[in-house]
Formats: structure tokens, C-alpha cells, sequence
């Protein structure tokens, strides 16, 4: 799966606000939100931008803090419209 | 209450290995069942220590238990997220919102203070600023736990 990291070994508040200030388009969900099979690790409300066919959302891994990526997810995208 | 999951954060503190043995310990003698989720090192190092499974006999992969956590396909009665780093607020809070566990936070490190400040829900807050000597964090959680001697 290609990504793209916008932002790399930053803090979970950053990068909600880096959503919440760069994409008109964002959504909110809860920690334990499931997309591309994984689930989300964050602090409430976890911003999720959409931004044409791709997704921005935060990835948490324990050593390394919390990243942002953009990837393509057309399909995460509807079910995010949903809601 | 008859189990607890430990949720460890990165390994590079020597306190999280010792405290969570230390912890396994005092829970075992309780009857209370262990389960430790980490990264492949953190599990690597409490398994070094603890070879024969004397104080910790279940391990699972990080991922994996916020899955089953998210699915709903486990929970358990405690829950101590240890806490290091800004990562580790973000695994606490998830566990906040996925499990129906009592949550403890066990915050150390040269940041525990600043990390503590962050957390702002309910949880029972373990917290001292120590990456080396467990001592004064142990003395902590014996405060807290009240272990029945």
C-alpha cells in the first residue's frame, strides 16, 4: 500500500491540529476507529481528513510517537461520509 | 477481580520491565490472571527475565489486543497502561475508550509530570518522574495497590 507521511515522530495533537487546519473536509471518530485494517490509537476526538481520493490520519507506533499519513481510500472515504 | 492486562509502551526505559514484573508479582499472589501486550522487544525483555513464565505467563502482540479490545472480543477487569511518552497518552486514552476495564496509569520518565498533566479522564494515576532506579515508582504502586500480604 503506497502512503505518503506528512508529518513523522510528532505528537497526536499535532496532528489533529495539522488536519483540523489544512483540510475543509474532516471527520471525527473515536479511538478504535478501524481503517485499512488497523485501528486507530489517539486521544478523542481523532481527526481524519479527506482530501480527493486520499485519506490523512494519524498511525501511532510506541517508540516512535505518532505519524501522519495520507493515503488512497475511496472506499474509507465512503464509509467516513456515512458515518 | 480475576484478571489485568499490562499494556507496555517502548522498552527503552529499564523501569518498565522491572515495574511490570514487580507488578505481575504482587497480582499473581492475588489470583489475579496476567496478560502483557507490547512490541516484540518489550515482550522480548520481560520474557528474558522471566524465562520459565514465574510471574508473566500470556504475552500477545500489541495490534492484536487493540483488536480484540476494539471487536469486542476480550476485556478485562484491570487495565495498567505504562506511560512514557506522548504515545503512550495516545494508547491509554484508546484503552479509555475501547475497554470497560479500571484503568491505571503507570507514568514514568523524564517527562512523567508533563504526560500526567495530559490525562483527562478518569484513571487511577501511578506517576513518577524516574527512567532508571524503579524504587520510587514501586513504592507507588504498593500505595495504590494495597496488596494483601
Amino acid at each position: 500500500m503506497k502512503y505518503e507521511v506528512l508529518l513523522k515522530n510528532t505528537s497526536f495533537k499535532e496532528c489533529r491540529e495539522y488536519v483540523d487546519t489544512n483540510f475543509k473536509e474532516v471527520y471525527q471518530v473515536k479511538p478504535g476507529y478501524k481503517m485499512f485494517d488497523v485501528y486507530l490509537i489517539g486521544v478523542p476526538p481523532i481527526s481524519i481528513g479527506v482530501d480527493g481520493d486520499d485519506v490523512i490520519f494519524p498511525y501511532t507506533k510506541p517508540c516512535y510517537g505518532t505519524f501522519l499519513l495520507r493515503i488512497r481510500g475511496e472506499s474509507e472515504i465512503e464509509s467516513l461520509r456515512k458515518g | 477481580m480475576s484478571n489485568a492486562l499490562f499494556l507496555l509502551g517502548c522498552p527503552e526505559s529499564p523501569v518498565q520491565t522491572a515495574i511490570a514484573l514487580y507488578l505481575a508479582n504482587g497480582l499473581k499472589r492475588e489470583s489475579i490472571d496476567v496478560t502483557v501486550a507490547g512490541t516484540r522487544s518489550a515482550i522480548a525483555l520481560l520474557k528474558v527475565s522471566d524465562p520459565e513464565g514465574n510471574y508473566v505467563s500470556k504475552t500477545v502482540d500489541l495490534d492484536s489486543c487493540i483488536e480484540d479490545l476494539a471487536e469486542k472480543k476480550v476485556d478485562f477487569d484491570l487495565c495498567f497502561v505504562f506511560v512514557r511518552n506522548d504515545a503512550g497518552i495516545s494508547y491509554l486514552s484508546t484503552l479509555n475508550s475501547i475497554s470497560d476495564a479500571k484503568l491505571f496509569a503507570i507514568v514514568f520518565g523524564s517527562d512523567a509530570d508533563a504526560l500526567a498533566s495530559m490525562i483527562d479522564f478518569e484513571c487511577e494515576k501511578i506517576v513518577y518522574k524516574t527512567g532508571h532506579n524503579p524504587v520510587p515508582l514501586k513504592n507507588r504502586i504498593d500505595r495504590v495497590m494495597k496488596w494483601d500480604v
